[in-house]
């Protein structure tokens, strides 16, 4: 279909960017790649009076080394993330992650900002940036990733504010990682997804970070699996005894993928299995 | 309404344009670019996808304002009229199509992966033609198509380098 009629704008500053959704006072959009916002509008399940395109802003562009951070700018698309070397070598769980996102020609536009910022539960990126306790940096301030997905498909954003980029803490240089993800067809998204990071000692297993894609309104941590696993073993069984914990406090949707049921027992699988390949066990 | 200037298939285009429209529907309606199909709404069918400054794109999810500026390339400015593009013609050797209406999609797609991947494993094709949906074929005869396309291009890659 054809979308309804909306302005178009692309500022080339900042200031005119956030001005311009002021103006659109809640009836303006921003956009990004297009890959998420496009598909609403040509079903008509949106009608924005405004979009306001931020590919023109330079505050959005690159992946900055910040010292202890690294600072990934909201517009670098998913087929630059899963070849940066800066996000290679220091958050390689969100390369691998971004990897099943989509398809080549939706990655090659989509970005990670408007990935997060559409804070679809069924989406990739968001438990990854749970997982790795990332900052929002907005046109406005800093969210932490836990205050920024507050329900299905919302986000802490206000309408007038612009995610400039996430900040990905360097501390997991060095982790073991994976990202599991359970679908039936190519291109398809997560039923469920297993986001997860392990930091190994002497065969033990230190401490580990897991977030969970598609168990609730909003990305979820596991974080009884995070305890459960701490100083213990990196083995099968440990794993997968510390996973049956994954479900706990999630709300799984029912739909035609799967029922609530069926996403908790995928959940407890996945979770053994990622945090097997992140250990290496 | 805003201006829109892009090249398409190696020609410029400037024209005013309403900010809804896509940039499918700008090539096809506008443009007259009709190699290009439209099969879904959803942006999963992959029918529409053309090069956006070499990288593919699926065009029924692009504006045509974001498209200001870059060079497009579409099915149509493969071939010549006369001789086909090597991948054109292993799609058509190895009948890597019933109905067609796929085919650009596939093509410009399977372009992309070879830019990526000189020499794709059946797997790798698959998966880099992951966004593209054919509902005649069972796909076999495409991944062959793309293999032997990819086969013919290195060999003539191979040869221009040691005439050379
Ligand atoms: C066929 C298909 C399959 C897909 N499969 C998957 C999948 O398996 N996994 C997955 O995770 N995703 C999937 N996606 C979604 C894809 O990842 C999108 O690229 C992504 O969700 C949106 O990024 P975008 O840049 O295109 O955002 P847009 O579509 O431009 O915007 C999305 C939303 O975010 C807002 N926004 C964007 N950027 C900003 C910003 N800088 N500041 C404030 N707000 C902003 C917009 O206003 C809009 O509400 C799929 C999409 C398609 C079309
Ligand atoms: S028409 Fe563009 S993806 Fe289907
Ligand atoms: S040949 Fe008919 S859809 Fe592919």
């Amino acid at each position: 279909m054809i979308p309804a009629i909306f302005d178009y704008v692309r500022p080339s500053s900042l200031s005119d960017a956030v001005a311009a959704l002021r103006e659109a006072d809640e009836e303006g959009k921003v956009i990004a790649g297009g890959q998420s916002l496009l598909p609403l509008l040509r079903l008509r399940l949106a009608y924005p009076e405004v979009l306001v395109d931020v590919s023109g802003l330079p505050e959005l562009r690159g992946v900055r080394d910040d010292g202890d951070s690294l600072l990934i700018g909201a517009m670098t698309t998913h087929y630059e993330v899963i070849r940066d070397p800066l996000i290679q070598a220091h958050a390689p769980l969100l390369a691998a992650a971004t990897a099943t996102v989509a398809d080549p020609a939706v990655r090659h536009r989509g970005t990670i900002g408007g990935s997060l910022a559409h804070a679809d539960p069924a989406g990739d990126l968001p438990a990854v940036a749970l997982a790795m306790d990332g900052v929002f940096v907005t046109s406005a301030r800093e969210i932490p990733a836990r205050d920024f997905f507050t329900d299905y498909l919302t986000s802490a954003l206000e309408p007038d504010e612009i995610l400039l980029g996430v900040r990905l803490p360097k501390a997991y240089t060095g982790w073991g990682f994976h990202y599991e993800k359970f679908h039936r067809t190519a291109q398809a998204w997560a039923v469920v997804g297993v986001a997860c990071l392990v930091r190994r000692t002497n065969g033990e297993v230190a401490e580990a970070r897991v977030g969970l894609t598609n168990m609730g309104p909003t990305p979820v941590r596991a974080y009884a699996v995070e305890t459960a696993v701490a100083d213990g073993p990196a083995s099968r069984q440990a794993f997968q005894a510390a996973a049956q914990d994954a479900p706990d406090g999630t709300s799984p949707p029912s739909d035609l993928h799967g029922s609530a049921e069926y996403r908790r027992h995928l959940a407890q699988v996945l979770t053994a299995r990622a945090l097997a390949a992140a250990a290496g066990a | 309404m805003p201006r829109v200037s892009v090249e398409v298939d190696g020609v410029r285009y400037d024209d005013d344009v309403e900010p809804r429209l896509l940039l499918a529907h700008h090539l096809r309606d506008r443009l007259g670019k009709v190699g290009t199909p439209i099969g879904c709404d959803t942006s999963n069918c992959g029918a529409c996808t053309v090069l956006m400054d070499g990288l593919s794109v699926k065009s029924c999810s692009v504006l045509a304002v974001q498209a200001d500026g870059h060079e497009i390339t579409t099915i149509e400015g493969l071939g010549d009229g006369r001789t086909l593009h090597p991948m054109q013609r292993a799609f058509h050797e190895e009948h890597a199509l019933q109905c067609g209406y796929c085919t650009p999609g596939m093509i410009m797609a399977s372009l992309d992966l070879r830019r990526e991947n000189a020499d794709p494993s059946d797997e790798e094709i698959r998966a880099g033609l992951e966004g593209n949906l054919c509902r005649c074929t069972g796909y076999q005869n495409i991944v062959r198509a793309v293999r032997r396309a990819a086969d013919d291009m290195r060999r003539s890659d191979q040869a221009e380098e040691a005439h050379r």
